[in-house]
C-alpha cells in the first residue's frame, strides 16, 4: 500500500478552454509527487471535456479524473464543489491545488470548509518537508504552503498536518509551464458524482468578455513607467521604449492613480503579477505592493533619480538618472545597433 | 417595498497598503504594531452596497465584526455611514483562528442572531491576509448559495438575486436564490463618507469593555451598569457576543478548530543580489545595452 495519497491538480475550463493555470500548475505538481514518490493527476469538471485529458497527459499528469455531465459545462460553486468533494471521499488524495483564479478562489474554499480541511490562499511555492508539531509530534513528509502575507510585507511558511488532503490555490504565472512531451500518455478515470437535488444552484444569464488589450502576464520584457514619469504626455516615453524592446507596457499604481495611464496595464498587487525576463522600472519608487507583483521577474533595471528609491533595492541593474535624458539614450543606442 | 434582513462581516485591519517610512525597521522590515487599524477596504463596498439595498428595496443592516475590543471602532464607523445595528464578537478563545475557525464563528453569529438573514455581505477580501476564503467558507457553513466577485446587484426580490460579477476576463450575470453570501470588490461602488449628524450621534457609542473609561463623562450615572442602561435607551450601547452567546463549539475555533498552522514568517527585506550601477552618460548606457545583448536579455 502506498504510503502517501496521490498529488492533485484542478484543472479549472472555462467555456471548454482548457485555463492555463491548471497546466502551469503541474510543474509543481510533478516535483511535489515525485518527492512523495505518487501520481500526479489531473481533475477535470466540465461537458465533454474529456479530449482536455490528452493535453494534461503531455505536461505530466499520470492520471485524469474526469466528471463530464452535461450539468457541469458551465462553472457552478455547488455542483463543481460537490464532484470534487465526492471525488476526494473515494480516492483520498494527499495534496489538491487549485489556481488562485477567481474560480479557484470561489471553489477551493467551499470545499475546504465542508471537508474541515486546511487551505492556504495564493501561494507562490510548495514544498515538502518535516513539521514539528507544539505537541510534540513530528509529522512527515508534509506541504509547505509558502505565501506572501500582509501585503507582501512577509513570506509565511504554512503547514496543516494532521488533515487530508492538504490543499492550497496557487498564484497565477508564478510557476513554469512544464514542457510538452507529445505522445506522453496516462490513465483517464471516469467519475459520476451525484448531483440530484442540489440546493443552491446559481445560474448564468449573461456574460460578457472584455478584450484584454494588455499582456502584461504573457510578456518577455516589461517597460513600466511610474509616479516619476510626471504626465500622460511623459509615458508617451515609456510606450516609445517598450516599442524599441518589443516589450509591454507596465506601470505602478501612482501613475494609474495619477491618469497616466490606463488600470489595465497595472503591475503590483492590486494589478497584475509579472515575472517576465527583463523588467525596467522607469520613474518607480518600489512600493511593496508594486515589488509583490514584479520582484520575481529574472532581471530588474530601475531608472530612478532618487538613490534612495526602495526598487533599488532589488535590482539587478541600477541607473541613477532623469529618466528623461536616460531613456532616449538607450533608445538610440538600440536603435543604431539595429542599423549596425 | 420588501424588508430585506442583511449582515455585513466587516474586519479590522492594520492597514498595510500605506506603509510610511516610520513603520519600517532598521533591518527593512515592516513593524506591524506601528501600522494604523482601519476598516478593510472591500469590506467598505460590502457595506455601501448593503445600504444602497435598503434605499432601494427596503431593509435592515446589521453590521458583525470579529476581532478584538478595539474593533469598535469599525463598528461605529459602520454606524456614521448608515447601518442599523451593529456587533462585535469578541472572545480570547478565539484567539488564533484561520479562516476555517473564523468562517464557523461568523456562521455561529448569523445563525443564531439572524436565522432569517436574506443576504449576508462581504468584502472581497482583507487586505492582512488577502486570502477571500472566509466569505466561501461562511457560505458553505450556514448552508447559503454564494456569489464572489460581486460588482452590482441588477435585481432582488424575495426568492432570487441577479448581480453582476467579475471573471477572469470579463464579467457574468448570474442568478442566485436566496438566502445568499455575496463578497463585493472595490470596483462596486464608492463608499459614502461619514455622515456628520450620525457622527455626532454614534461617536458616543461604546460595548461593555468602553463604559469604564466613559464614566467620568456621564456625571448622571454612577455606575457602569447604570451607564449601561442610559446608553441602551439612546441606542448607543453596542451589544458584544462571546463564544457562548453564539453558541460556538470551543473544539470549532481558536488553535483548536484551525487546520492550519504558521511553520514560519520571514520579513522581506531589501536586497539586491548582485547590484550594479550604470552611470547614466552615454558611454556608460553603450556598456549597459551591450551587457545585456550578451546576457540574451533582448
Amino acid at each position: 500500500m502506498a504510503k502517501h495519497g496521490e498529488v492533485w491538480v484542478y484543472a479549472e475550463q472555462d467555456w471548454d478552454i482548457l485555463k492555463e493555470i491548471g497546466v502551469e500548475l503541474l510543474s509543481k505538481g510533478r516535483e511535489l509527487a515525485d518527492t512523495l514518490k505518487v501520481p500526479l493527476c489531473s481533475v477535470l469538471i466540465g461537458s465533454k471535456v474529456k479530449r482536455h485529458a490528452d493535453t494534461l497527459f503531455e505536461h505530466g499528469a499520470d492520471k485524469v479524473y474526469v466528471c463530464d455531465n452535461p450539468s457541469l459545462a458551465h462553472y457552478d460553486t455547488v455542483k463543481y464543489a460537490k464532484a470534487i468533494e465526492e471525488l476526494v471521499e473515494r480516492y483520498r488524495p494527499e495534496i489538491v491545488l487549485y489556481g488562485a483564479s477567481p474560480q479557484g478562489r470561489d471553489l477551493a474554499p467551499r470545499i475546504a470548509s465542508k471537508l474541515r480541511v486546511g487551505l492556504t490562499a495564493d501561494c507562490t511555492d510548495l514544498q515538502i518537508g518535516n513539521y514539528k508539531h507544539t505537541d510534540g509530534n513530528e509529522y512527515r513528509d508534509i506541504l509547505y504552503q509558502i505565501r506572501p502575507a500582509f501585503g507582501g510585507n512577509i513570506i509565511a511558511t504554512i503547514v496543516s498536518p494532521k488533515k487530508r488532503p492538504q490543499m492550497a490555490t496557487v498564484r497565477e504565472g508564478v510557476m513554469p509551464t512544464p514542457s510538452r512531451q507529445d505522445g506522453r500518455k496516462g490513465e483517464v478515470i471516469e467519475f459520476k458524482p451525484s448531483l440530484n437535488n442540489l440546493k443552491n444552484i446559481t445560474q448564468i444569464l449573461k456574460r460578457e468578455k472584455t478584450e484584454k488589450r494588455v499582456n502584461l502576464k504573457g510578456a518577455q520584457i516589461i517597460v513600466s513607467g511610474g509616479y516619476g514619469v510626471g504626465s500622460r504626455d511623459g509615458f508617451n516615453l515609456i510606450k516609445e521604449f517598450a516599442a524599441a524592446l518589443g516589450a509591454e507596457v507596465g506601470a505602478s499604481r501612482a501613475a494609474v492613480d495619477a491618469g497616466f495611464v490606463e488600470k489595465d496595464h497595472q503591475v503590483g498587487q492590486t494589478g497584475t503579477t509579472v515575472r517576465p525576463k527583463l523588467y525596467i522600472a522607469c520613474g518607480i519608487s518600489g512600493s511593496v505592493q508594486h515589488r509583490a507583483g514584479m520582484d520575481q521577474s529574472a532581471k530588474i533595471v530601475a531608472i530612478n533619480n532618487n538613490p534612495e528609491a526602495p526598487i533599488f533595492g532589488i535590482a539587478h541593474y541600477g541607473i541613477i538618472g532623469d529618466l528623461h535624458e536616460v531613456i532616449p539614450k538607450i533608445i538610440e543606442d538600440i536603435k543604431k545597433r539595429r542599423v549596425d | 417595498m420588501s424588508d430585506f434582513l442583511m449582515v455585513v462581516l466587516v474586519k479590522q485591519v492594520p492597514d498595510t497598503k500605506n506603509i510610511t517610512g516610520e513603520a519600517m525597521k532598521e533591518d527593512g522590515t515592516v513593524n506591524r504594531a506601528a501600522l494604523p487599524a482601519i476598516f478593510n477596504p472591500e469590506d467598505l463596498n460590502a457595506l455601501e452596497m448593503a445600504l444602497q439595498v435598503k434605499e432601494q428595496y427596503g431593509g435592515t443592516v446589521n453590521v458583525i465584526s470579529m476581532g478584538p475590543p478595539s474593533a469598535v471602532e469599525v463598528l461605529k464607523e459602520a454606524l456614521y455611514r448608515g447601518a442599523d445595528h451593529v456587533h462585535l464578537i469578541s472572545d480570547r478563545t478565539f484567539a488564533g483562528s484561520d479562516t476555517l475557525a473564523t468562517s464557523f464563528a461568523l456562521k455561529q453569529a448569523v445563525k443564531t442572531k439572524f436565522p432569517d438573514v436574506d443576504i449576508v455581505f462581504c468584502g472581497r477580501q482583507a487586505i492582512d491576509g488577502d486570502t477571500a476564503q472566509v466569505g466561501p467558507q461562511t457560505a458553505e457553513k450556514l448552508g447559503i448559495a454564494q456569489v464572489t466577485y460581486v460588482e452590482h446587484i441588477d435585481a432582488l426580490n424575495k426568492k432570487t438575486i441577479k448581480v453582476r460579477k467579475l471573471i477572469d476576463d470579463g464579467s457574468e450575470i448570474l442568478e442566485a436564490p436566496l438566502p445568499v453570501l455575496l463578497t463585493v470588490t472595490n470596483t462596486a461602488n464608492e463608499p459614502r463618507p461619514f455622515s456628520a449628524k450620525r457622527l455626532l450621534k454614534y461617536r458616543k457609542a461604546a460595548t461593555e469593555f468602553g463604559l469604564h473609561e466613559l464614566l467620568s463623562n456621564y456625571p448622571q450615572c454612577k455606575t457602569t451598569e447604570e451607564l449601561k442602561e442610559h446608553l441602551k435607551k439612546k441606542g448607543l450601547f453596542i451589544e458584544m457576543w462571546n463564544a457562548r452567546d453564539i453558541g460556538a463549539d470551543p473544539d470549532q475555533i481558536g488553535f483548536a478548530g484551525s487546520p492550519t498552522m504558521v511553520k514560519k514568517i520571514e520579513s522581506i527585506t531589501l536586497t539586491g543580489s548582485g547590484f550594479k550601477e550604470i552611470p547614466p552618460t552615454d558611454e556608460g548606457i553603450k556598456d549597459f545595452v551591450a551587457e545585456l545583448i550578451e546576457d540574451h536579455v533582448w
